[in-house]
C-alpha cells in the first residue's frame, strides 16, 4: 500500500475485544511515527459481545474533522463472525482495504478488498489469550506499512508494563511478519 | 507529547491543580474523569479528599462546602446530573465559592439520551458560573488550569464550568502536551479566599438577604461576571508566556477577515466547521468561523467587533429553548441588535448525539432561515 | 414514514426483535446429572432466557442468551458448565 496523506480507519469488534484500546494503540503508534492522529470509540452503550466500533484518523497535516468516519480507506475486522451481522464494507473506498481476523475470506465479501490473518491463533500462542487488539496492530502495520512495527511496539510498551508488554510486542511482531510476508507474496 | 484520552488530559490537569477535595457522582460520560482522580488519589499522586456521594446534588454540596474552608475543590457531571445539581450550582455562584468544575456535556431527557449536545450546560447559562468551551483534548487540559486561575482570582471569585462534548472529546485519544507539574505550581498560586469557614473565626455563608441588599448582592455577581473577561484574557496571556499555547479569550476566528458568510460554533463542531469553511471557500463563497470559548461572560462587544464585515451569520446551535429557537443565536441576535444588521439564520443540529459531518455543517452554511436542519425525514410526529 | 408517538411512546417488548445471542462467546451446557431442581439457575438469569424443560433439566434460549455464566455461578450442584460457542 502506498503510504498516503491521510487515512480514515474503521475498527469493527466486539465489547471486550479491546476495541477501543486497539484505536488508542494505533494512535499512539502514529503519533510516534510523525502522524497527526485522532481515535475515538463509535459512542454508545458498551456491553461484552456486542458489536462494537472505533475510528482512528491519520492525517499529515493537523486534522479538524471530529465527524464520524464514513469512508474508510482501511476496515480492521477483529472477529470473523461480525462479517454479515455488519456490514464492514461500508463506505469504503474504492481502494480500499479490509483485515480480517480469520482462516479464509467468507465467501460474502469481494476477495480481492480483503486480507485474512489468523490473528487469534496467535494471541493464544503469545498471550495465553483471545484478546487481538496487539496482533491486530501488527498486521496492520505488515499489510499497510502505514505505521512501523516498531513504532507499534513503543506504543505497546507505553500503555502495557512488564510481560504483558513483552507478550504482546511479541504477539504484534509476530503478526506484523506474517502479514508483511503476504503482503509481498 | 502523550497520547491521552480526552477525560485522562482533563483529570491530569486537574491532578497538577492539586485540589483538596473531589467529590463526584458518577454519570456518563463524565465518569472517566473521576475515575482517574480517584486513582490518582488512591496512588497517593493527588493530596485529596475524594470523597463519595449518593447524589449530584452532595456531590455539589460537597464541593460547596469544602470550598468554604478555603481550599481548592473539583467536581464533574453531565446532563441530568448537572440537573441534579442545579439548586446547588447557582448557591456555589452565590457565595463567590472558586469551585471548577466539568460538564461532559450530554443531552436531557426526555426522550433519555447518553449522547453529546450542549443542551445541559446551556440550561444552567444563568447562574453565575463562568461557562468555557474546550474544542479539543488540549485545549480542555489547557483550560481546567486557566478555570483555577479566574475562579480564584480576587477581581472574581465565581465558579467555572469547563463545557467539553461528552464522548466526542471525553472518549476520543490524541496527542497532548500536559503542563508540567512544576509550571502548574507557578501557574496557580496557593489559593487565598476573603471569607472562610473557621471554627475560630465563626461565619455565615449563604445567608438571608431582605429586599434591601438582595439586589445589590445579584448585581455584584453580574460585575465580576463583566471583570472576569479581562482577567481571563490576562490569565491565557500568562498561560502562553509558560506554554507557548495561545487561546483568544472570547473566540477563536478562522479565516474570518474578509468573510461574508460566518458561522458561530462552540465545542468539538468548531473544529469540523473550519473544514466545512475550506470546502465553502473552495466553492467561491467567502465563508468564516466563529469559535465561541467563553460563553460566559458572552463576549457580545467582540461580537460586534468582529462581525461588522458579515452580511450573513449562521448560528450552529446544539441546544434549544424550546418554544424560541437555538440559544446562542437568541443570544447573538441581542448581541448585534440596532448595532449590526447582519441576516442571522439560527440552525439547529447535532442534537442527542447526532453526528455533525463537514456535510452538516456546509449544509447549516447554505441554510436560508432558523430551523432544525438534521431532521430525518421519514420520521415525523403523528398528529396526538 | 415511521411515525413518531407523542412522547416516544413505544410498543412493550421490543427487546423480542434483538437477538442478542449473537454477543455470546460461551455458552452454557446444562449437564442434567446433578440437578435437584431448585429453579436458581432460571431466577438468577438476567434475561430470562433459562427454563425448565423437565423436573430435574433445564435449558436455554439460545436466541436470546448473552453467555454471562451467572447460571453456572449460581448453580449449588455444579450441574452447569460453560463451553466454547461454536458458530
Amino acid at each position: 500500500m502506498e503510504a498516503p496523506d491521510r487515512l480514515d480507519v474503521r475498527i469493527h469488534g466486539r465489547g471486550g475485544q479491546g476495541t477501543v484500546t486497539l484505536a488508542a494503540l494505533l494512535v499512539e503508534a502514529a503519533a510516534d511515527d510523525g502522524w497527526q492522529a485522532l481515535g475515538f470509540p463509535s459512542f454508545g452503550t458498551e456491553r461484552t459481545g456486542a458489536p462494537v466500533a472505533a475510528f482512528v484518523r491519520l492525517s499529515r497535516s493537523p486534522i479538524r474533522d471530529r465527524g464520524e468516519v464514513r469512508a474508510p480507506g482501511v476496515v480492521l475486522v477483529q472477529d470473523p463472525t461480525l462479517v454479515g451481522a455488519v456490514d464492514v464494507l461500508q463506505g469504503m473506498t474504492a481502494d480500499g482495504l479490509v483485515l480480517l481476523n480469520a482462516a479464509h475470506i467468507p465467501a460474502r465479501i469481494s476477495a480481492s478488498r480483503v486480507r485474512t490473518l489468523e490473528v487469534t491463533e496467535l494471541a493464544l500462542t503469545h498471550i495465553g489469550s483471545a484478546k487481538t487488539s496487539t496482533a491486530m496492530l501488527g498486521f496492520f502495520a505488515g499489510a499497510t506499512g502505514v505505521v512501523s512495527i516498531d513504532a507499534v511496539c513503543r506504543a505497546i510498551a507505553r500503555r502495557f508494563t512488564g510481560e504483558v508488554a513483552f507478550k504482546n510486542e511479541a504477539l504484534a511482531r509476530a503478526a506484523f511478519s506474517a502479514a508483511a510476508e503476504r503482503a509481498a507474496a | 507529547m502523550k497520547v491521552m484520552e480526552g477525560a485522562e488530559a482533563i483529570a491530569d490537569a486537574v491532578r497538577a491543580a492539586g485540589p483538596k477535595v473531589v467529590s463526584a457522582y458518577p454519570i456518563t460520560p463524565q465518569t472517566h474523569i473521576v475515575e482517574a482522580l480517584s486513582q490518582a488519589v488512591a496512588d497517593g499522586r493527588l493530596d485529596a479528599e475524594f470523597i463519595t456521594v449518593e447524589s449530584e446534588h452532595s456531590a455539589a454540596s460537597v464541593v460547596l462546602g469544602a470550598a468554604a474552608t478555603g481550599v481548592r475543590t473539583f467536581t464533574a457531571t453531565s446532563s441530568q446530573g448537572l440537573l441534579y445539581m442545579a439548586e446547588v450550582v447557582l448557591n456555589i455562584a452565590g457565595m463567590r465559592l472558586p469551585v471548577v468544575m466539568t460538564v461532559a456535556n450530554r443531552a436531557l431527557s426526555s426522550p433519555l439520551s447518553i449522547w453529546n449536545d450542549h443542551q445541559d450546560s446551556m440550561t444552567l447559562r444563568d447562574s453565575g458560573w463562568i461557562q468555557l468551551f474546550a474544542q479539543t483534548a488540549q485545549e480542555a487540559h489547557d483550560l481546567h488550569l486557566v478555570a483555577y486561575r479566574i475562579a480564584e482570582d480576587p477581581r472574581v471569585l465565581l465558579p467555572v464550568m469547563v463545557c467539553v462534548d461528552g464522548f466526542v472529546l471525553t472518549h476520543a485519544f490524541e496527542p497532548v502536551e500536559p503542563v508540567s507539574d512544576e509550571a502548574v505550581s507557578r501557574y496557580l498560586p496557593p489559593l487565598s479566599l476573603p471569607f472562610v469557614l473557621d471554627p475560630a473565626r465563626p461565619a455565615t455563608f449563604g445567608a438571608y438577604a431582605d429586599p434591601t441588599v438582595y439586589t445589590e448582592a445579584r448585581f455584584a455577581i453580574e460585575a465580576a461576571q463583566r471583570r472576569s473577561a479581562q482577567v481571563l484574557s490576562q490569565a491565557l496571556g500568562e498561560f502562553a508566556a509558560l506554554t507557548g499555547r495561545e487561546y483568544s479569550p472570547d473566540f477563536d476566528r478562522y479565516r474570518l477577515d474578509d468573510a461574508d458568510v460566518v458561522m458561530v460554533a462552540m465545542g468539538t463542531a468548531a473544529q469540523t466547521a473550519q473544514v466545512a469553511v475550506d470546502e465553502m471557500r473552495d466553492e467561491g463563497v467567502a465563508a468564516g468561523l466563529v469559535a465561541i470559548r467563553r460563553f460566559r461572560p458572552f463576549p457580545a462587544a467582540e461580537l460586534v467587533a468582529a462581525l461588522g464585515n458579515a452580511s450573513r451569520i449562521v448560528v450552529f446551535d446544539r441546544s434549544v429553548s424550546l418554544g424560541s429557537g437555538g440559544i446562542v443565536a437568541g443570544e447573538l441576535r441581542s448581541a448585534l441588535y440596532g448595532r449590526l444588521l447582519p441576516q442571522i439564520v439560527g440552525v439547529v443540529a447535532g442534537l442527542g448525539g447526532r453526528d455533525v459531518s463537514v456535510e452538516t455543517l456546509t449544509q447549516a452554511f447554505r441554510a436560508e432561515r432558523d430551523g432544525w436542519i438534521d431532521l430525518r425525514p421519514d420520521l415525523e410526529e403523528i398528529a396526538p | 414514514m415511521r411515525p413518531l408517538t407523542p412522547g416516544l411512546v413505544v410498543e412493550a417488548g421490543s427487546s423480542v426483535d434483538n437477538h442478542t445471542g449473537a454477543w455470546r462467546t460461551e455458552r452454557p451446557r446444562f449437564l442434567s446429572v446433578a440437578c435437584n431442581g431448585c429453579d436458581l439457575c432460571a431466577v438468577y438469569c438476567p434475561e430470562g432466557v433459562v427454563f425448565k424443560a423437565a423436573p430435574k433439566r433445564y435449558d436455554f434460549d439460545p436466541d436470546f442468551c448473552k453467555g454471562c455464566g451467572i447460571c453456572v455461578e449460581e448453580c449449588p450442584v455444579d450441574d452447569i458448565v460453560m463451553e466454547a460457542e461454536i458458530r
